[in-house]
Order: structure tokens, then C-alpha cells, then sequence
């Protein structure tokens, strides 16, 4: 190690500050979080707490378990998240392997025709409307369908495929293998990597997402996701909080165990969990999907 | 026509695999592109598309003489460009701090922490961001224990606020995240720069500077270009989940006038009218970013 200048150790101790100043303003609000969800709901209207909880109490997460459609929103959430990434990511890998095959008679067109849909999308009232004049209104299937496959992982996997040696192709053709065996017993497999990747991705999207049930299934009490009971209920804890009447609705005389407020916080925790156990493998995978995407840009 | 024959008999099973995404294509992604026609139309449920009544341009007229048309575009580019102004620059600094890190796995640490917030829904952004800065959030506290208030400030009930809120909440969501490409290219940097600069006994400051800078700057001005290309496309999800009552003059984007005048009040034309011009305006912005960063850069980023 050579001899850093002064100059260069007061940059680094600034730059060492700044990234643990960094550090903290990001977790910091999910501490916060935890800190009132664990906190007693009653005491918490009284503000002040920051890092830990004053009063402990694991009330507000008894309430959660209690909240009359979590078992279910939680089995939907989960459901659609993997039934909707096995498929998507299936399909998704099924077209990419059509598209690299540059034998394909209508490669061009549909590459074309996948692309176009990159830049212009019908917008929000026509595709409501073709999601209505199909049926799919409070359908599971609306979760599914309309997501299927994105263009930009099509380009992913294309690109990947294109890495591939051709020869194993070829060698699985002499031997007679179709275009069916020769994509579920050789690119498939030789994809995982790559797939992988897309798939932690989709995962987060499908478990991340709430407009299309809000859109879609709102008012279907079976079909509901966690995101989507979160939003409910931060929709109403929005409304009350505008006004200095802030607190009229919290008054704890009533027979409520918790508040809104304190609900909202364990209901964002149970719905933040599953992202932060994923997100070991996401770290994992995302850096190299990431740098996949930049070299096309 | 014996060759066409031929080809489909020897590629059946490729036909087979792409087929039905073909047709989920069309449905999901060019029905809707072949829905603007309502926007035209006097669109009234349950009949066929090409038997409603035509009215022409009524509705873009409608919708221009709307002043509350004008209000939500002014909030779109008003969120937008601030939102361009605070998150552009913010990630390139964070990228170039971040590479001058020597401990590896602080480095990893930092990393790790500043891409998390990338994961978690807008939902669950929205819900802590209500509650820290809620009249008996952290927030208020913190400022009234520092003194700089009396009374706690009432975030959502006061439309001064909001934009800064938008921006700022998504800054803290992605600019972590954001670095990732920046930090991609200053890794491309020929290291050779660096060591010929020691051997001359540069300081940091004119490493990062004469170096760093000057080698990621095609991508800065790829990605800067793309960003003002989707000046318009800022997304409705912030708005919708941080908006109360209080601040609708100042969070509707031009997405949730679509929404709200389109669906909710079952006016399907209006709304499809809306979409149209927001989808035109960024098409064009997005080929005009496209030539200007072929002029500048020589990359085409479509």
C-alpha cells in the first residue's frame, strides 16, 4: 500500500461518511416501520418514537392475522406469483428460442411485431375495455394473462440463446431430434442462468403489483392480493390524514384493539418480508441481468 | 407456393411453439392500439366497435378546452422535470463515490443496502412515507425537537408539499438502483487511465474528474436523452397511492385524469382520447431524443 496524500484521506473519510449517511437514510424508514408496528397502537399516537418501540406489543400483528381476507389475499399473492412466473417465464423462453433460430420463416416479422409493442401500448381505457369484452373482470386469470411476456426478456434470452454453440443444435438435428425436443431438453436447460434472472424479476413484479387488482378485481373479495389490501387500507388512513381531525377517528374509548395507522405499519412489514428473504438470490442474479440490458443500450 | 408448403411442413413445430403468443400478441397488445378508434367514436358499451356512432374530433376538443386538462399536464412535466433535475445527477455522483470505495466489502455493503429499496412496491413506499411524515411521524418530530417547528406540519393537507414528496420518495427508491449502469461503465474505463494519471501523481479529485467523467459521459448523455424521451411517461402509481383530497390540484398526472374522467366516470372515449395524446406526445419526444443522441452520440437508443 503506498503512502495516500492528505488530500486523499479526506476524501475518503467524506466519501466513507456519505455512504454510511446513505446507508442509514435507506433502512432507516423500514426501522421505523418495525418500530411502531411493534409499538402499542394508543401510545403511538402520541408520536416521538424513533428507533425502538416504547411500549412492545405484538398486537398489531395479531390484528394482521386476524384482518378478515389476509388468508386469502396472501394465497392469491402467492399463487399468482408463481403460477404467473412459471408461465411468463416458459413462454417467454419459448418465443425467444422461435426468434434466435434465424432458419425461421417469420422471424423478422414477429421480432417486428414483439418490438412495435415496446414503444406504443394501447393505454389504460382500451386495454380496460378489451380486459372487460373478454370476460376477465374479477378472473383469476387477469393476473396471468395480460403480463404473459415482455418484449425486453424476449431480447434477453435471445441475446443468450445467441451465445450458445450453434454445433449442439446441429449434432441434436442429425439425430433426429425436432424443434420441440431440441428447445425443452437443450436450450431450455442450458437457459437456467438467464432465466433465472428474468424469473426473480417477474416474481417481484407479480407480488409487487396491486392496480390490476384494483382495476380488475376490486370487487371480488376472493380475488384479492396482499398489495392490494395494503393499498385499501392505506387509502383510508390517507383520507383521515389531511385534516388536523387527524385523530377524531382513534378515539380510544371505542373497543378497537389497534389503530388504522398501526394495522397499515405490520400489514407493510408481512408485505415487505418476502421481498427482503428473496432478496439474497435477487442480489445474486440482477447485476449480471442488469449489464445484459446496458450492452443492448 | 410448393416452397411455402414446404417451409411450414419442415418448420411446424416452431409454428407451433410461437403460434400461440402470436395470437396473445394481437389480443392483449394490438387490440388495445386497434381501441383508439374509440376515441372517435361516441363509444357506448356492449356494441359492436365498428357500429358506433362516429363524432370525429369531439372529444380532443373537449378535452383541450378542459382547464383541468391543463392542470394535470402541468403537474405530469412539473413532477417530471423536477424529478429530472434532483434524480439525473444524483445517481451519476453515487456511482463515481461508490467506485472510489477501496474496501471491497464495504463497498458490497453499500451496494446492497442502496438497491433495496428498488424491490419493495409502491404501495409499501407510499405507506411509509404517509406514516413518517404523518403529524405524529418521525418527521414532525424530529423538526420540532430541533426546533424549527411548533406545531406538526400537516404533509398531506398542504399542496405546497406534494410534488416534493413525489420526487423525493422515488429518488430514495431508485437511486441506488440507478447507479448500476453508470457504475457498468466507469468499469469499462481502461484502467491504463488511472495508472498512467498516478504515474503523472494525480489527485483523486483530477482522476474523477479528467478520467471517470469523460468515460462515462456517452452513456450519461444516452441515458439523459432517454430520460427527457419519457418526459411524459412518469407513471401514475406515486400519485395515486401519496394523493389525499387535499392535494388533488397538484398530483393528478395526466394517467390518472385518464383514470378517473375515463373509467371511473365511465366516459371511455375522453379517457381513450387522453391516452392517445399522452402516447403520441412521447412518441415523438422518444424519436426526437433518438436523432438527437444519434447527432451528439452516435448511439441510437431505439
Amino acid at each position: 500500500m503506498k503512502n495516500l496524500s492528505l488530500g486523499d484521506k479526506i476524501f475518503d473519510v467524506v466519501n466513507y461518511l456519505i455512504m454510511i449517511f446513505l446507508s442509514i437514510i435507506t433502512l432507516y424508514p423500514f426501522l421505523y416501520v418495525l418500530a411502531v408496528s411493534l409499538n402499542d397502537p394508543f401510545d403511538a399516537i402520541k408520536g416521538g418514537i424513533t428507533i425502538f418501540p416504547r411500549v412492545f406489543t405484538l398486537d398489531n400483528y395479531k390484528e394482521v392475522f386476524n384482518y378478515p381476507t389476509i388468508g386469502q389475499a396472501t394465497l392469491i399473492s402467492v399463487l399468482r406469483t408463481l403460477i404467473g412466473t412459471l408461465l411468463s417465464v416458459l413462454s417467454t423462453a419459448m418465443v425467444a428460442y422461435v426468434l434466435s433460430r434465424k432458419d425461421f420463416f417469420a422471424r423478422k416479422f414477429i421480432t417486428t411485431l414483439f418490438i412495435i409493442t415496446m414503444y406504443v401500448g394501447g393505454g389504460l381505457v382500451p386495454e380496460y375495455l378489451l380486459i372487460r369484452g373478454l370476460g376477465l373482470m374479477n378472473n383469476f386469470l387477469v393476473y396471468i394473462l395480460p403480463g404473459l411476456i415482455s418484449p425486453f426478456n424476449i431480447i434477453l434470452i435471445r441475446a443468450y440463446i445467441d451465445t450458445l454453440p450453434t454445433e449442439l443444435q446441429e449434432s441434436a438435428m442429425i439425430d433426429g431430434a425436432n424443434d420441440l425436443v431440441i428447445f425443452f431438453r437443450i436450450i431450455f436447460p442450458l437457459c437456467i442462468p438467464v432465466l433465472a434472472t428474468i424469473a426473480l424479476f417477474v416474481a417481484v413484479g407479480h407480488w409487487n403489483s396491486w392496480f390490476d387488482t384494483y382495476l380488475y378485481c376490486g370487487g371480488n373479495k376472493y380475488l384479492t392480493t396482499l398489495q392490494y389490501e395494503l393499498q385499501k387500507i392505506l387509502a383510508n388512513a390517507a383520507a383521515s390524514s389531511t385534516t388536523i381531525d387527524y385523530y377524531s377517528n382513534l378515539d380510544p374509548t371505542r373497543t378497537m384493539r389497534v389503530t388504522p395507522q398501526s394495522l397499515r405499519m405490520a400489514m407493510t412489514i408481512v408485505t415487505t418480508l418476502p421481498i427482503v428473504f428473496v432478496y439474497p438470490f435477487l442480489q445474486k442474479y440482477f447485476i449480471k441481468g442488469m449489464t445484459l440490458g446496458a450492452v443492448r443500450t | 407456393m410448393e416452397h411455402i408448403i414446404k417451409t411450414i411442413r419442415k418448420q411446424k413445430y416452431l409454428i407451433l411453439m410461437i403460434l400461440p403468443f402470436v395470437i396473445w400478441l394481437i389480443i392483449f397488445r394490438y387490440i388495445p392500439l386497434w381501441g383508439w378508434i374509440t376515441a372517435f367514436q361516441n363509444y357506448k358499451p356492449g356494441i359492436p366497435i365498428t357500429q358506433q356512432q362516429w363524432v370525429g374530433l369531439k372529444y380532443f376538443r373537449e378535452m383541450f378546452s378542459d382547464p383541468e386538462f391543463y392542470l394535470v399536464m402541468r403537474n405530469t412535466l412539473a413532477m417530471s422535470i423536477l424529478g429530472l433535475i434532483f434524480g439525473f445527477p444524483l445517481p451519476i455522483i453515487l456511482a463515481i463515490l461508490i467506485n472510489e470505495i477501496r474496501h471491497i466489502a464495504f463497498k458490497r455493503t453499500v451496494q446492497t443496502i442502496s438497491y433495496l429499496p428498488h424491490f419493495v412496491s409502491w404501495v409499501i413506499v407510499a405507506s411509509i412515507v404517509h406514516a413518517m411524515l404523518a403529524p405524529d411521524g418521525v418527521v414532525n418530530y424530529f423538526l420540532m425537537k430541533i426546533g424549527l417547528i411548533k406545531q406538526p406540519i400537516l404533509f398531506f393537507g398542504d399542496p405546497k408539499y406534494f410534488w416534493w414528496i413525489v420526487v423525493f420518495s422515488d429518488i430514495w427508491k431508485e437511486i441506488g438502483w440507478n447507479t448500476i449502469i453508470f457504475l457498468a461503465a466507469i468499469t469499462a474505463i481502461n484502467p491504463e487511465l488511472y495508472e498512467a494519471a498516478e504515474v503523472d501523481g494525480a489527485s483523486r479529485f483530477r482522476k474523477i474528474w479528467h478520467i471517470t467523467l469523460p468515460g462515462i459521459m456517452p452513456t450519461v448523455i444516452v441515458i439523459l436523452i432517454l430520460c427527457i424521451g419519457n418526459i411524459i411517461n412518469i407513471g401514475f402509481e406515486r400519485q395515486f397511492l401519496l394523493r389525499t383530497s387535499a392535494v388533488r390540484n397538484v398530483s393528478d398526472v395526466i394517467d390518472l385524469y385518464a383514470l378517473d374522467y375515463g373509467i371511473r366516470a365511465g366516459r371511455f372515449s375522453f379517457g381513450t382520447a387522453a391516452g392517445i395524446f399522452k402516447s403520441v406526445i412521447s412518441l415523438f419526444l422518444l424519436f426526437s431524443a433518438n436523432k438527437l443522441s444519434k447527432k451528439i452520440t452516435g448511439y441510437k437508443i431505439i
